[in-house]
């Protein structure tokens, strides 16, 4: 059993394809473990990112730098009162937060985070991961519904359909990436990693395919993925100037932070898929133009190096802090923290150990790169009213988005066209 | 016709028969609320998302501030004003004092008067910065806010270095002012005066240009000039639509006629209009502020009044310029030291009343827009 175990690591292939049941339980808690932590560091990177876009510090009271803050906020929301409306319907209203979560961390089970790194792969990959995380809107509109209270039906309405229109849109640029997949081989594939290998073999990420169609189809994906987690400038359903919290209103303490942690879990949803569709998912930057031994060393020893440069800055910041005794716990943390962090550097750039985690570390390196643009989003733009949304999402990206799969196609029977003309 | 308010009372729904059987949906709006800016209460009554109709409910932050006035004297009820529109403290004090000085018939020295345009104006632009802040986070842009906080600072540290007081800042007197101008006053109002432009420029740089803004503001909450004229409304809601009326100009009190500047007005009479007249109020208002430093005359602040202050019988009315509109007071004095009545004419309680016309056949989001337009103050509705 343990030869079985420890084979696996032998193998090249991710759990699910290779049947090891021990190593997709331990893939599921490493993905949940990992979308947990990156919530919890988003809260604090959310709020320091739009804090000193707004000329304040953000949280600096809880740890040094208010590293330590979600940790306080989570906290709380445990002891807080957990609170039904007299009205609400029980068995939904306590259902739907779960319900919500549920969906947004099983779209995760195809994420491919490197070659091996996914808990499985699927042929469907693409359309399971849209399938299972449109089905999270049920789960709003049932926290709506049972509320028994005027905002968070209106919010749970908007939001359904908010996200059945921002869905087509999405789907349609979907298709376009996918007929990129068959373009040098001739066999295209809805599965998460064959896109990505797919990607290698054209020897381009999909966002420069077909220039500019591919860019295009990653503009109508982003814009439309921000509309379908319902962040600013589309979150309408949990506006707060107009209704309150929306469907969240009359939730409180635990199932709040059910539902904060399904919003970000999904941002990260659905920034994977952006990522594996038109960057190259995993995929370390010109995999192709600078190949060899020496550039493969090179790339490599970024994230180790990378780390390490992390831990560098809190040893600095450490010196740099000021020296009284009440700042004493907190300077101490962060140097011990800034060297945890470069000794993690340091088992990175082990051999062994450093090609493995060169793929987990540019593909959420390029899903930050989606992340940090939902905190831009919230921070610079005003909310869109109900028509103007349902305005763009029909009227403008539905359009765009069916002319590039058109384009997309025509291109890519050209020759085939060129003869029919001809002849 | 109706006596009675349109939405059903909760009590008298019969058990088992929720909000979800109608076809309109009773929204209630308030007074809790984030964006009703303070305790105003709107019964919205709507169909999905559209406004088929609205209430205002107002009262929660009823006071009787005009009833204390009866039990005070002249003096005693200075401070009571500033709790009007406490966001534009000094206006407050300003039309107060100017309407028991018109009862006494005293004039306010040269320099007093100077004094007071340049704090009335500092309150103007502190006024419209928290206008706009609020305004531009209902509408749902978080950033704005923070940046014309960060420069309404400056301006209330004047105010802090002027009386002590920051917000509630009892400023004036009957008879003028109650202190000069401290050490290094001019150079401060200067430099605020000069960061402060740029700062009008780099707000409109975060907000006008932005399309979702336009779309957003553009065509809602439209109210014609002659609509305004029939609601009495004033201030830039009016200017907004066209109507060229500003007390300053119209009948000019506290020396305003000595200074130059110019009325801003929209056209369209939209919440985009208002918005810009508004921040073009700001740029006009530093403009004021420099004259008034350029020309302060030397001399007394406050005018010999006697200590206790006991106007002759009779009545008065004066009206000024405040940030929200006319702010008016109407005093009677029956020749005691405290006032027989005093009734105040606030500008944001008589524009909510356009509220109604303004938000009916919109959709949600704009009444929070609109009721961020009008720029109202629930301290100054219900006093």
């Amino acid at each position: 059993m343990i030869q079985s175990f420890l084979s696996y690591l032998h193998s090249n292939v991710t759990p699910g394809e290779a049947g090891s049941l021990p190593w997709v339980v331990i893939y599921v808690l490493l993905v949940f473990l990992g979308i947990s932590v990156g919530v919890i560091f988003m809260n604090w990177f959310e709020r320091k990112v739009m804090a000193h876009m707004q000329v304040r510090l953000g949280p600096m009271r809880v740890g040094p730098m208010g590293l330590l803050q979600p940790v306080a906020d989570a906290i709380k929301l445990l002891l807080k009162e957990d609170l039904a409306p007299t009205g609400a319907d029980k068995l939904v209203f306590w259902f739907a937060p779960i319900w919500v979560v549920m969906t947004a961390f099983c779209s995760f089970i195809v994420v491919p985070f490197g070659r091996t790194h996914a808990i499985t792969d699927m042929n469907i990959g693409v359309l399971f991961m849209l399938g299972v995380s449109s089905l999270g809107v049920l789960g709003v509109i049932m926290a709506g519904w049972a509320s028994n209270s005027a905002y968070p039906l209106l919010g749970s309405l908007r939001s359904g359909a908010q996200m059945v229109s921002y869905e087509i849109a999405m789907g349609m640029s979907v298709i376009s990436a996918i007929m990129m997949t068959s373009m040098a081989t001739g066999t295209g594939t809805l599965s998460m990693i064959g896109i990505v290998q797919a990607q290698l073999q054209q020897h381009r990420w999909f966002v420069f395919s077909f220039f500019p169609l591919g860019l295009i189809a990653m503009g109508v994906f982003s814009i439309a993925m921000v509309a379908e987690t319902n962040r600013a400038p589309f979150d309408l359903p949990e506006a707060e100037s107009e209704l309150v919290a929306g469907f969240m209103t009359e939730y409180s303490g635990f199932r709040w932070s059910l539902f904060f942690l399904a919003e970000y879990t999904a941002m990260f949803g659905v920034s994977s898929i952006a990522t594996t569709l038109w960057l190259g998912g995993w995929l370390r930057p010109f995999p192709n133009l600078l190949a060899g031994p020496n550039w493969e060393l090179a790339f490599s020893l970024v994230p180790g190096l990378s780390v390490i440069v992390l831990g560098a800055l809190c040893l600095f910041r450490y010196t740099r802090m000021p020296r009284i005794r009440e700042m004493r716990p907190e300077a101490v943390g962060l140097a011990v923290f800034g060297a945890m962090l470069g000794l993690l550097g340091l088992v990175q750039l082990l051999p062994g150990v450093r090609e493995r985690v060169q793929d987990i570390f540019w593909f959420t390196l390029k899903v930050f790169f989606f992340m940090y643009l939902y905190v831009w989003y919230r921070t610079t733009f005003p909310r869109y009213r109900f028509d103007q949304l349902m305005k763009i999402g029909w009227k403008v990206l539905l359009p765009i988005s069916i002319g590039v799969v058109i384009a997309t196609a025509l291109i890519a029977v050209r020759q085939e066209l060129f003869a029919l003309v001809w002849r | 016709m109706k006596d009675e308010p349109f939405y059903e009372p909760l009590e008298e729904v019969e058990p088992g028969h929720t909000f979800l059987d109608s076809t309109e949906l009773t929204l209630n709006m308030g007074p809790q609320h984030p964006s009703t800016h303070g305790v105003l209460r709107v019964v919205l009554k709507l169909d999905g998302e559209k406004v088929n109709g609205l209430e205002c409910i107002i009262g929660y932050l009823h006071r009787g501030i005009e009833k204390i006035a009866e039990n005070r004297t002249w003096v005693q009820f200075g401070p009571f004003v500033d709790r009007f529109d406490y966001t534009a403290a000094v206006s407050n004090s300003l039309g107060y004092c100017l309407a028991v000085e018109k009862l006494l018939q005293v004039e306010v020295p040269k320099r007093g008067q100077y004094l007071r345009v340049i704090l009335t104006e500092l309150c103007r632009l502190a006024s419209h910065q928290l206008w706009l802040g609020t305004h531009v986070l209902d509408i749902g842009a978080v950033t704005p806010l923070f940046y014309a906080f960060r420069d309404r600072e400056t301006i209330l540290n004047i105010f802090e270095g002027y009386c002590g007081a920051r917000l509630t800042n009892h400023a004036f007197r009957i008879g003028g002012c109650r202190w000069d101008a401290y050490e290094g006053f001019s150079q401060e109002v200067t430099k605020v005066c000069n960061d402060l432009m740029p700062k009008i420029d780099e707000y409109a740089d975060l907000i006008t240009g932005n399309r979702i803004w336009k779309q957003r503001t553009k065509g809602v909450g439209r109210i014609s000039g002659e609509d305004c004229i029939a609601y009495a409304i004033t201030g830039p809601v009016l200017r907004g639509s066209g109507v060229r009326w500003d007390v300053r100009k119209a009948q000019p009190y506290c020396s305003y006629g000595d200074f130059e500047f110019d009325i801003p007005i929209g056209a369209a009479g939209d919440t985009f209009d208002r918005y810009l007249v508004r921040l073009e109020e700001m740029r006009q208002s530093i403009r004021i502020i420099r004259q008034a430093l350029e020309g302060l005359p030397e001399g007394p602040v406050i005018a010999r009044v006697p200590k206790v202050i006991k106007p002759p019988a009779g009545e008065a009315y004066c009206a000024i310029e405040a940030p929200k509109g006319e702010l008016g007071y109407f005093v009677v004095s029956d020749g005691t030291a405290q006032p027989y009545r005093v009734r105040v004419r606030p500008p944001s309680f008589i524009n909510l009343q356009a509220l109604e016309k303004m938000a009916k056949g919109g959709l949600v989001a704009d009444v929070v827009a609109i009721i961020g337009t009008l720029d109202i103050v629930l301290g100054e509705v219900d006093r």
